[in-house]
């Protein structure tokens, strides 16, 4: 007989019956058919009831017919009490959507291996130092000089690999077309074929090989990825052969790469590959722009050869950077050292690397660790409630003992119950993932640049899922079903055992519970925040109406052209005033400079800078302290306006004005015109830095004016929204035919919420998991506390009939709880402690031991258990002692 | 296990041998025929041949079908799987040398 059918039998009990009976009915018909005595046949089947019990016996599997009956008896358990069973499975499938979800998250980002081949033989390779602000700092950028000479050298156990990172870049498909964004990558020759060996075939056309990474500039060939191919193409096969206009060169697209492959970026869709020296930085020895992967070829093993390999690519790094003329041109001493004083390291790269990764790394860290203490909280209510269940069950399970059921056979009834629950919950739990991961990384979304991820739901979602299943129906059974096994008959059937123990577990489980809550609580409140004061923070400037035109102009123009753009903007309707700076504050540019008082060799803290028109401090609404803005005659170098951090660095706070300072030794004169309120420049979450502005209008040595090829109109409109106004400026810009084109149009606002995205995605994460804890903490409270008055019902009579007063009743009821919930808190605040540690780098000018954040949660704790417990509270207190003496 | 009254033991190798000679037998024909060729000395009863059958089946020496009969009314009919030859052999065999050993018994003590 099959499996299938037997399994159909146990599930189909009633039809098994009904065939054997129909079998038997026809074997007596015939018998008596024959002529014999129908009272005979029937004697000799004995019961027919027992033939029938024999019978189906036989073609069922016992212990698969024994867990469908348990099965149906847990369903009946659930359906007895709806709501506790609905309340048990809605928190269980939060908590197990939330886990899978959070899998799927981090699963994706940090440790799917890329979809290429030998993806665990590859390495990133980057330089360990210490930065100029003292802190220690890992790089993974490297120049193409450096990287060639690398190459060279270990070509017998490894191939190197240079792959930029995938910037945004602005494209065109003719010379006339309006530009559009898209994320290009410029790879060494040898990606594709490494990644790509025999069998994996591009999907249309050819993918890039050594031959056509020979030199810069020779080889104007482009590959698509097939994300990019199919989203902005539709997958027509007539795109190979066409032009992509990348600045002032051309390239030809001359295949499409395979279907699964986005690019070694986990989190950016790279959607073109050029070739790595077609880029003009490629021939420049001081310009670490992109990163080297090395994948170590078949016959090498890890294991051993990793370090010799890593010891040899230093010595060459080290050898080519002594030798380096122009690595350190215009540096100081200390400088160099300090850039010498490197050491290389090797990470693994299987699962790709990317800015998204480091930067949600610890996030992600904090997410898996809410989701599953929220997890955790919601098994122990439902533990709570099945153990409650279970002790109600203490006489029945007594019974069951008493005649003749076996141990195992209870363990198993109970645990037939709680996964009941578990997979009845995980259904949910799986729609709730299914929706809620992708909301999250939705939420990771500079407006320009959105994260994008692939989230499929394959094996390895699959197994986890499971696995998550047997964890919560163990969690929530096991302890239990011991219990309930190890009953012992006579002494329940007497009238209980000692009726204590079921609370005293329970009571455990709200410590514990507890205690996670306010983990969890308090996590959140220092996210919480932290963002909030992030988002608080003073900034001297307003991003009110401020709109943001990002604008390039391919061979540059000359600063009369964007000054007169900006004159025909400001006499645009809605507009209330321009102002021209190179790039906006708080925007993805920032650039440093040496700065060197009085011909002094430069100090060690360079100041940042940024080229901005006359007029640009007041549209961006920045005060001036002392002496004025600049004048339209103005050029720099000449006149320079700097912050207050630069006063207090650079000139110990005295006054400024008139004084002069130099970018490096030996460099033109910078007159200080003004002093400025500090702002900040490039990052919300770091201390404000010395600032200084320059002219925008800059001219060379020979006093001519220098071009400029890309710069950003700030503009201050009248209207509420002013992406409103996006359009007719763009026009506006396009009509002029003077060179400059339209990159990107955003707002100060914009670019101020995308320095909080990822506070505010823990934050409000942090904060959804609180309020879920916290509720769920408040449940598993109140049935605890409710099923002890009830249990205690008669003990409560009793001490009213012989005179206890009601504050002594609440006293007994409460007493024991809050003792346990403050145990439970205690331990919260190690747990707290410990674990704010480890995330620390994500806290904004908050600190763990700071009162309110302790206070907070403990507020929050308190405030729920006096919630909690008031019902059962008065409970207790309406008990009738003649009525419950009267009844027993 | 039900009792084998008569058939101590070797009530699987009487319906096994049976229905490797007539393929297709329902239980009642299955009684008959072990009664009949038996002269009527041996009989299986409905009480235990119908388990037998179902754990004969479960271990997939034999197989059932259900029929529809001239009555109309459906029968369960049972016939051999090569499993099920192979344990007839194995039967047969086990079966002889128990007979060969207790006649030999019954000879000399």
């Amino acid at each position: 007989m099959s499996w299938w059918t037997r399994i159909s039998n146990a599930v189909f009990g009633e039809r098994l019956n009904h065939e054997i009976d129909e079998e038997l009915q026809s074997h007596i018909e015939e018998a008596i058919a024959v002529g014999r005595d129908p009272k005979e046949v029937q004697r000799a089947f004995g019961s027919t009831l027992r033939a029938r019990e024999a019978s189906y016996r036989i073609r069922t599997t016992g212990w698969l017919e024994s867990i469908v009956s348990d099965i149906s008896f847990g369903w009946r358990q659930l359906c007895r009490n709806k709501l506790a069973s609905a309340a048990a499975v809605i928190s269980l499938a939060l908590g197990i959507g939330s886990c899978v979800a959070a899998f799927r998250l981090i699963d994706a980002l940090l440790w799917r291996p890329l979809p290429i081949s030998g993806s665990s033989k590859l390495y990133v390779l980057s330089h360990r130092m210490i930065g100029f602000d003292g802190k220690p700092l890992e790089d993974s950028h490297w120049s193409t000089p450096e990287f060639n000479a690398m190459r060279d050298t270990v070509k017998e156990q490894a191939d190197l690999i240079a792959i930029s990172d995938a910037d945004r870049t602005d494209i065109a498909w003719s010379t006339d077309d309006d530009m559009e964004k898209a994320h290009v990558v410029y790879v060494s020759g040898n990606m594709f074929p490494l990644f790509f060996p025999q069998g994996l075939e591009p999907a249309l056309g050819r993918l890039l090989t050594p031959s056509d990474d020979r030199g810069p500039g020779l080889n104007p060939f482009a590959v698509l990825s097939w994300d990019y191919w199919n989203q902005r193409f539709g997958r027509d096969p007539h795109v190979l052969g066409r032009s992509i206009h990348i600045g002032d060169q051309t390239f030809e697209i001359i295949g499409v790469g395979p279907r699964d492959f986005t690019g070694t970026e986990k989190g950016t869709v790279t959607d073109i590959f050029v070739p790595l020296n077609m880029n003009r930085l490629a021939s420049e020895a001081s310009w670490n722009w992109h990163r080297m992967f090395l994948m170590l070829k078949p016959n090498v093993n890890p294991a051993t050869d990793l370090e010799p390999l890593r010891q040899h690519l230093s010595a060459v790094s080290h050898a080519f950077q002594v030798e380096c003329s122009t690595c350190f041109r215009g540096m100081t001493q200390t400088n160099i050292d300090r850039f010498l004083n490197q050491t290389l390291v090797f990470n693994a790269a299987g699962a790709g690397i990317s800015e998204l990764q480091s930067d949600y790394r610890r996030l992600l860290g904090i997410l898996g660790l809410l989701v599953a203490l929220v997890l955790l909280i919601a098994c122990v209510n439902v533990a709570n409630m099945m153990t409650a269940q279970a002790a109600g069950r203490a006489h029945e399970m007594a019974l069951r003992v008493s005649i003749g059921a076996g141990r195992r056979r209870l363990v198993q009834l109970i645990l037939a119950q709680s996964a009941l629950l578990a997979v009845l919950a995980s259904v949910l739990g799986a729609i709730f993932a299914a929706w809620s991961a992708p909301f999250v990384l939705g939420l990771i979304n500079p407006p320009d640049n959105p994260a994008r991820l692939d989230l499929p739901a394959d094996w390895r979602v699959l197994l986890f899922g499971f696995g998550l299943i047997i964890l919560v129906v163990l969690l929530l059974g096991l302890l239990p079903a011991l219990r309930a096994s190890a009953v012992r008959p006579v002494a329940a059937l007497k009238g209980g055992e000692d009726p204590h123990s079921p609370r005293r577990l329970m009571r455990g489980a709200i410590g514990l519970q507890v205690a996670f809550c306010f983990l969890v609580l308090f996590l959140s409140s220092l996210f919480v925040t932290s963002f909030q004061r992030l988002q608080n923070r003073p900034l001297g400037f307003s991003t009110d109406r401020l709109l943001l035109i990002e604008t390039v102009a391919g061979k540059g123009q000359l600063p009369i052209v964007w000054n007169q753009t900006a004159e025909a903007l400001r006499a645009a309707p809605g507009v209330d005033s321009v102002a021209i700076s190179g790039w906006p504050l708080l925007g993805r540019i920032r650039i440093n400079s040496d700065i060197s008082i009085n011909g002094a060799p430069p100090s060690p803290t360079p100041a940042w800078f940024m080229n901005v028109s006359p007029g640009w401090l007041s549209t961006m609404k920045i005060s001036l302290v002392s002496g004025s803005d600049f004048r339209p005659e103005d050029t720099s170098p000449g006149a320079a306006i700097v912050n207050e951090t630069f006063v207090k660095t650079f000139f110990a706070g005295q006054d400024p004005i008139g004084r002069t300072f130099e970018r490096g030794a030996n460099q033109p004169l910078y007159k200080i015109v003004g002093v400025t309120h500090d702002v900040p420049y490039n990052d919300l979450r770091e201390p404000n830095s010395a600032v200084f502005y320059v002219p925008f209008d800059e001219i060379d040595d020979k006093s001519t004016p220098k071009v400029v090829d890309f710069a950003t109109f700030a503009i201050h409109t009248n209207a509420q929204n002013p992406l409103i106004l996006a359009n007719s400026l763009r026009q506006l810009i396009a009509q002029r035919h003077n060179g400059l084109r339209v990159s990107n149009i955003t707002t100060q606002l914009e670019l101020l919420r995308d320095q909080t995205i990822r506070e505010r995605l823990i934050a409000m994460l942090a904060g959804f998991f609180a309020v879920v804890a916290l509720l769920l903490a408040g449940i598993g409270l109140y049935a605890v506390l409710n099923y002890s008055v009830l249990q205690r019902r008669r003990e409560i009579g009793i001490r009213m009939a012989i005179g206890s007063t009601r504050a002594g009743i609440v006293r007994i009821v409460t007493f024991d709880v809050f003792v346990v919930v403050a145990l439970g808190g205690c331990a919260g605040v190690a747990l707290g402690f410990g674990a704010a540690r480890y995330v620390e780098s994500l806290f904004y000018q908050v600190k763990a031991t700071d009162a309110d954040m302790l206070g907070l949660p403990t507020c929050a704790i308190l405030l729920t258990a006096l919630v909690a417990t008031l019902p059962p509270m008065l409970r207790a207190l309406r008990i009738d002692p003649t009525e419950i003496l009267r009844t027993d | 296990m039900a009792k084998t009254d008569s058939l101590q033991g070797s009530l699987d190798l009487l319906v096994l041998k049976i229905l490797s000679r007539r393929p297709r037998l329902h239980g009642y024909a299955i009684m008959t025929a072990i009664a009949n060729n038996s002269g009527e000395v041996l009989r299986a009863e409905e009480g235990s041949l119908y388990p037998a059958l179902y754990r004969m089946e479960e271990a997939g020496w034999i197989r059932a079908e259900w029929i529809k009969k001239d009555t109309g009314r459906r029968a369960r009919v049972y016939e051999l799987t090569a499993a099920g030859k192979k344990q007839l052999g194995a039967e047969e065999s086990r079966w002889q040398s128990v007979s060969v050993a207790i006649n030999r018994v019954l000879r000399e003590a």
